[in-house]
């Protein structure tokens, strides 16, 4: 499995879209950063950066990564390795990767500028969301036997999860106004992990009573250590489930 | 040395296996023949485990393969099609495989130094001709010094020279006591190298033979002519 990895890292290393992604990342983080003389304020600007491109850019890369190593795990398969060892180390080599990526891109601007636990818990939040959508990728490109149906679904996932999803939400506050929603609510970020990754960050930020009663219900929750423990652990289900589903398919699959 | 038991499979609707019953010996070298779309990759995928049979059991060594992956120590293949990752040069793709099979206990480099490639080692394996990635497919197929050979259209693509060497290759690797299956459409390869015909009519085997009772049914003298009459026979059935 490590040896895997090794060697999917080695063809991604190579690839140079990583190196691009990373120096993208950088540029937008110092800019940010240089702009705003308060560091809090740069902190908010490039979480909302991190919370459209981290995902979008993982699960994108991370599908089209895995339909091209195809002949690589065709390769794989008939030789005397498990089918999880294989997928496993792939997940490993990509999200190594990956990760790599995001370190040197947001996490040397943060150490710079703001080395304090909001930039911390910012860069857990990026962490979590990067794996759980490398995840995500994992499951649609191991369904879809299609590479152009892969990428499709794995685009779908991202709109989803970062724009219907929240419209979705925004319209059951509003027809259910009525009621009491606060339980309803914390219940409802969880299904979405950008948005939990958000919310654990903007707690953190002290800036909920800008959301009014929701960022009341909210600090309450989720800044409570039982809420931590709570938002971490769901994340930790988002990594999990998808890469759990998709193991269970790829052992089975054709090649 | 490898047995299968009823086994089916079927993609969607189409069934290609239905129900292969046949055992192969240690020794014995198999040519698997039969129109196209007949089923032969697709039962040699299920032996490698890169197909999952629906129904039907496998067993290599005495043991099933459902679920295991060790068995495929003892099995080199050699695919129709080679497919390799692309920006990997042919040295690495070598490096990589020895790497990834570090507890190998010996290794036979043989055909790899006979076809030279070691000259080609810089090469990325997208620059490369079919017949110069079968070579490499052939290579790796021996390189472990397995107990068992899977080659699927050993020859398409190589050039003459390049197959004699495979050739001579298979049939020292019969003389050492290993099981070879081939598939091929070439009659007069078969009738060199395989001592047992194994002939896959729509998904069944419909003959099962050493070359010379397959000789002595149809009354043929050769290997192509007799496979032939059973082909035609078996089509009017």
């Amino acid at each position: 499995m490590f040896k895997i990895a090794k060697y999917v890292m080695y063809d991604i290393l190579r690839s140079k879209v990583l190196i691009a992604y990373s120096l993208f990342l950088l540029l937008v983080s110092f800019s940010l950063f240089s702009m705003e003389e308060n560091s809090s304020k740069s902190l908010i600007s490039l979480m909302s950066v991190v919370m459209i491109i981290v995902p979008l850019v993982s699960i994108i890369f991370s599908t089209t990564y895995f339909y091209n190593a195809y002949q690589f795990i065709e390769l794989l398969v008939a030789q005397p390795i498990s089918r999880s060892s294989i997928l496993l180390g792939e997940f490993l080599g990509v999200s190594v990767s990956l990760l790599t990526a995001l370190l040197i891109g947001v996490g040397i601007p943060v150490l710079i500028y703001a080395p304090d636990s909001t930039g911390l818990v910012l860069m857990i939040s990026g962490f979590a969301l990067t794996l759980s959508f490398i995840s995500l990728a994992f499951f649609s490109s191991v369904a879809m036997r299609d590479k152009a149906k892969g990428i499709g679904m794995s685009l779908m996932l991202w709109f989803y999860f970062s724009v219907i999803y929240d419209g979705l939400v925004l319209g059951i506050l509003f027809s259910f106004n009525e009621y009491p929603l606060e339980k309803a609510v914390i219940a409802l970020a969880s299904f979405n992990p950008i948005d939990l990754g958000r919310i654990i960050i903007l707690m953190k930020m002290d800036i909920s009573a800008l959301m009014g009663l929701t960022g009341a219900v909210y600090k309450q929750f989720f800044g409570s250590s039982f809420g931590i423990i709570y938002s971490l652990s769901i994340m930790l289900m988002w990594i999990i489930f998808p890469l759990l589903i998709a193991l269970r398919i790829f052992r089975k699959k054709n090649l | 040395m490898i047995r299968i038991e009823k086994v089916e499979k079927s993609f969607g609707k189409l069934n290609i296996l239905k129900g292969i019953d046949v055992e192969f010996k240690a020794g014995q070298v198999v040519s698997v023949i039969g129109h196209n779309g007949s089923g032969k990759t697709t039962l040699i995928k299920c032996i490698l485990g890169m197909v999952v049979a629906d129904k039907g059991n496998i067993y290599v060594d005495e043991k099933n393969i459902a679920g295991d992956f060790r068995y495929r120590e003892n099995i080199g293949y050699m695919p129709q099609i080679g497919h390799y990752p692309e920006n990997m040069k042919i040295g690495q793709i070598f490096r990589m495989m020895k790497d990834l099979r570090k507890n190998a206990v010996s290794l036979d480099e043989s055909l790899m130094e006979e076809y030279k490639l070691s000259e080609l080692f810089e090469k990325p394996m997208h620059a490369l001709s079919g017949g110069t990635t079968q070579k490499v497919s052939a290579s790796l197929a021996f390189l472990f010094n397995p107990k068992v050979l899977i080659l699927d259209e050993p020859t398409a693509g190589l050039d003459p020279l390049a197959s004699e060497i495979l050739k001579a290759k298979i049939i020292e690797a019969k003389s050492k006591g290993k099981l070879v299956i081939i598939t091929s459409h070439i009659m007069s390869e078969v009738e060199e190298m395989a001592d047992t015909v194994m002939y896959l009519y729509e998904g069944k085997v419909n003959f099962y033979n050493s070359v010379t009772e397959l000789k002595k049914q149809t009354g043929e003298e050769k290997v192509g002519k007799a496979i032939a009459k059973i082909m035609k026979e078996s089509a009017h059935v």
